[in-house]
């Protein structure tokens, strides 16, 4: 494929960066001196200039592109860059926008301003906030087939009653997959006698309810869904994790240091409890016993300050810590030293943005432990590899690696056994191994 | 030293010369009457409209083309009511019949209909006294004022549609006008015609009963009259005992009536126009509905477990029918400053007298045809203290007033306090003078009768609750200099307050 990415900025790069091995990626940012370190740094040709210049677009190869990915800062430009090269090409076009209400506007008609696909970046980190902290102990949750199947890792605790026993043992909940493990730098798929440990970060497949009963077993007793949240931090993140916990029936708090944007923030949010202070200050968070939380989420600008509000609320007592992320290499360390969660936005926009260079069955992707492994939804096809027979037979005849999550069809989730025998039209959830990737694709 | 004056006061005074002149066929109505009941009074009616279009007319020629501004809009508004008060009250002077032949008192009932007050001074409401054409008059000029002598001049006068906003914003009770419609005139139509919808039902059903055999004495006649004082809210009644004079099912029919005019019209615009859940996500309307429901039903249970009992009524007290057709009849009309009255409510109890009291400080809603502070107001005023106590342990929290779910600027919370303080400082400044003015001339009044005076003027309510003031009584007895600080009263009461005080700032004129 063919892709050009206008705006090299962190989410620009991410993406640049996740396509560079398996597609032919141009990248056009107006600073020379990104376009210089990129040409070194990434297996891309990145080029000086506008991205809404049909003469940058054009030395980029619009003619021939199959994506364009604009991904600069600006909101309006993005949405001209798209219609630009749907006026030179007729590549997919995907804008990145910070603004939930372009974003609506979009969806209320769908391919307006010549977008074939919008992602609201924000948006769908608060999204995954929300969906993360809901469960207790899961460290990524995902959902598929419109809902109808649920993915979601969590870290086993030593107290954790699957600790110590193998899958099989393990798998008593109806309608869940064990699908893979991850255990310090190995990625285990998860077999019959596959010994769970504490530390373990394991990756199961189900239908909600299952996912749901799951994470409340395994979790340590103490920990229930969550009541009281509170999120540290108006940044735009901060404001749409608000809204979406308002959305589905909570009244979370929201901490803003800038009388300003609390003001703003308080008006947009009727359901939240504002507080215009300092998300550091151990004395007020103690007054308004933020101790007593269930999830506190750092949604600050700034790594470090994220951190240190999540090391703070640790200290409170809070059960639960989620912190927005943006540095990739900090994320694994920042949980090392006691966040509960990292979530990065980069790696959300990717999952939404990444499907569209795969082939075209595919529906969606999660990616785990940074693209270590993926699960990902499908459209099965006539061809496809994995109709041949029942399942057990077909997940041999491909590399190892694979696991089959979950099967929808026609709306109604079948739990996949062996036996099973998947037919084409079927929705399926798989994990797959990162390694084999390209070849599963491939094959299915 | 010669100061610049930077009010174009010429744009003004001929922009309310327009009006005036337009207003001078009001005069028709009563000239229809009384052609139709054999001439009486015709020639006052006559002369009084010649007399509005010349003066008109007249000052209309101080400026070819009035262009007037948003500072001239508040000259304009109150120019115009009290400029509509003295012309009103031409035709009380010229008959020459009764108490409203002087001219204070002409005046004091002239302002009493406009503002929508419905307090008399006239001591004989009678045909013997006053021609139909005459009694007519009187209850036209509450119509006119009470939708609003500028939003109607704004519906029909096609010069006015630049500067209209602002000056209907003026004129319009409570806080902001909400354009129904880009254009400003056809809002000031749309307001109107839910008005005159209201009313032509209203008189409608009034006439109805009265075929139906169900109210002997509410005629044709008295069919138009109290149409033309239930929907402005005003109060006047060409009966002297008022609403007392009819049927119970006259005065259950009355009502839902004053309920109505106490409502926002372009709520009711909304609900002609084929969405009556309109009304029910309206903040204010539910808190009005709240009041008057819970103020009734408790004035019912103090009626009931009463012994009041008087001539006119026979047995209150223990007669649930009656109970709480009295209360609920004097909520209704006390709390949207209408002011009729079903019976004298001055011989009921002091702490039902309370409640009515109380009632009275509530007002209507805002954008309608009532008095008094204002549902609305009160609405924000209890949302803020409920934020003050809020904050008082959540110090750092944020909280934004909403009303029906948007947000209020704070800038408009701070106006609503402003108002409210202001109405109750010169609420108590009423009560002081009107008091040290019975006190000089020697009239011996209650307490009652002057805090209920000084309250029933502002909030254009019409009838106190004392034994001079109350709904039977008059205040005729008033020396005169209590009655021009009374006609001051309902002047800034209908406009307000905001309007006529900044003309009597320096600052308005000079700066």
């Amino acid at each position: 494929m063919h892709v050009i990415v206008v705006g090299a900025g962190a989410v620009g790069q991410a993406i640049a960066a996740n396509l560079e091995d398996s597609h032919d990626v141009v990248v056009i940012d107006p600073d020379s001196d990104i376009v210089e370190k990129l040409n070194y740094s990434h297996d891309v040709l990145a080029v000086r200039g506008d991205g809404t210049e049909l003469g940058t677009l054009r030395e980029a190869g619009i003619e021939r592109a199959d994506l364009v990915i604009a991904s600069t800062d600006s909101d309006e430009t993005n949405v001209v860059i798209c219609g630009a090269a749907k006026a030179a090409g007729d590549a997919f076009t995907i804008a990145r926008v910070r603004r939930r209400t372009l974003l609506e506007t979009w969806e209320g008609s769908r391919g307006a301003f010549g977008v074939d696909f919008m992602v609201c970046t924000d948006l769908l980190t608060a999204r995954a906030i929300f969906r993360i902290a809901g469960l207790p102990a899961a460290h990524d949750v995902d959902m598929f087939v419109g809902g109808l199947v649920r993915m979601a890792e969590f870290e086993i605790g030593p107290e954790s009653p699957v600790a110590g026993t193998t899958v099989a043992d393990a798998d008593r909940w109806d309608s869940l997959t064990f699908a893979g493990i991850f255990r310090d730098d190995e990625m285990i798929v998860a077999s019959g006698d596959t010994e769970l440990r504490a530390g373990d970060r394991i990756v199961v497949i189900g239908s909600p309810h299952s996912v749901t009963d799951f994470s409340t077993d395994i979790a340590a007793p103490d920990t229930a869904s969550p009541d009281e949240v509170v999120v540290v931090g108006g940044s735009e993140i901060g404001f749409q994790t608000a809204r979406e916990f308002e959305e589905h029936g909570y009244s979370p708090r929201l901490i803003e240091r800038d009388p300003d944007r609390a003001r703003e923030c308080a008006e947009a949010l009727p359901d939240t409890m504002v507080l215009q202070s300092d998300g550091t200050d151990a004395e007020f968070l103690a007054r308004e016993h933020v101790d007593e939380a269930d999830v506190v989420v750092a949604a600050l600008d700034g790594d470090e300050k994220n951190l240190l509000v999540s090391l703070l609320a640790r200290r409170l007592g809070v059960d639960r810590t989620v912190a927005v992320i943006e540095n990739l290499e900090y994320a694994d360390l920042f949980e090392t030293v006691g966040i509960d969660v990292a979530i990065n936005p980069r790696e959300e926009t990717a999952e939404e943005i990444v499907r569209f260079t795969r082939a075209e069955h595919t529906e969606k992707i999660a990616m785990l432990e940074h693209d270590r492994a993926e699960v990902i939804e499908i459209e099965v096809g006539p061809d496809s590899a994995l109709v041949d027979g029942p399942i057990a037979d077909v997940t041999n005849d491909l590399p190892s690696g694979v696991v089959v999550g979950a099967i929808s069809r026609g709306g109604e989730l079948i739990t996949p056994r062996g036996e099973t025998t998947i037919e084409p039209g079927d929705h399926v959830v798989c994990f797959v191994d990162g390694d084999v990737l390209e070849e599963v694709l491939e094959a299915i | 030293m010669h100061r610049q004056i930077h009010v174009d006061w010429r744009a003004g005074l001929a922009l309310v010369g327009t009006i005036l002149a337009a207003f001078s066929l009001a005069f028709v109505v009563p000239i229809v009457v009384s052609l139709a009941y054999g001439g009486e009074d015709l020639w006052v009616f006559v002369v009084s409209m010649v007399a509005t279009a010349g003066f008109g007319l007249s000052i209309r020629q101080l400026e070819s083309e009035p262009d007037p501004g948003a500072r001239e809009a508040f000259l304009v508004v109150a120019l115009t009511w009290l400029l509509a008060t003295v012309f009103g009250a031409l035709p009380y002077v010229l008959a020459g019949n009764g108490a409203v032949a002087y001219p204070v008192n002409a005046l004091f009932e002239s302002m009493s209909g406009f503002t929508t007050t419905g307090a008399t001074v006239m001591n004989d409401i009678s045909f013997e006294t006053h021609s139909r054409a005459m009694m007519m008059w009187r209850q036209l000029t509450q119509w006119l004022g009470g939708m609003g002598i500028i939003v109607l001049a704004v519906a029909i006068l096609s010069q006015m549609a630049v500067g209209g906003a602002q000056l209907m914003e003026a004129e319009t009770p409570g806080p902001g006008v909400s354009k129904l419609t880009p254009h400003i005139a056809e809002t000031a139509r749309v307001l109107w015609l839910a008005y005159l919808f209201f009313t032509v039902v209203y008189i409608a059903l009034l006439y109805g009963l009265h075929l139906a055999g169900y109210a002997p004495n509410m005629d044709f006649y008295n069919a138009i009259a109290h149409g033309f004082t239930t929907l402005p809210t005003g109060g006047f009644s060409p009966e002297a005992r008022s609403i007392e004079a009819f049927s119970p099912a006259v005065q259950w029919l009355v009502v839902p009536f004053m309920f109505v005019a106490g409502v926002n019209f372009v709520l009711w615009w909304h609900v002609i126009s084929g969405d009556p859940w309109a009304l029910f996500r309206d903040n204010e309307f539910r808190l009005y509905l709240g009041a008057v429901t819970t103020l009734s039903l408790v004035g019912t249970a103090m009626l009931f477990f009463s012994a009041l009992e008087t001539p006119e009524t026979g047995v209150i007290g223990g007669n649930l029918e009656r109970s709480a057709r009295y209360a609920t009849f004097q909520i209704a009309s006390l709390t949207n400053s209408t002011g009729y009255a079903n019976m004298d409510f001055d011989a009921w109890s002091g702490p039902t007298k309370g409640l009515l009291l109380f009632a009275m400080f509530i007002g209507g809603s805002t954008g309608s045809t009532g008095g008094g502070i204002k549902v609305l107001r009160w609405l924000v005023i209890l949302k803020s203290l409920r934020r003050e106590v809020f904050t008082a342990i959540h110090p750092e929290a944020v909280r934004p007033v909403r009303m029906n779910g948007q947000v209020l600027d704070e800038d408009a919370v701070r106006g609503i306090y402003a108002f409210t303080l202001l109405y109750f400082v010169i609420f108590f400044v009423g009560v002081g003078l009107l008091a040290a003015d019975a006190a000089r001339v020697g009239l011996e009044l209650e307490l009652i009768d002057v805090v209920s005076a000084s309250i029933a003027t502002l909030g254009n309510i019409g009838p106190g609750l004392g034994e001079v003031t109350g709904p039977m009584g008059g205040y005729e007895s008033f020396p005169r200099s209590s009655k021009l600080l009374m006609i001051l009263y309902m002047w800034i009461g209908r406009l307000e307050i905001f309007p006529v005080l900044v003309l009597l700032t320096r600052a308005y004129w000079q700066s």
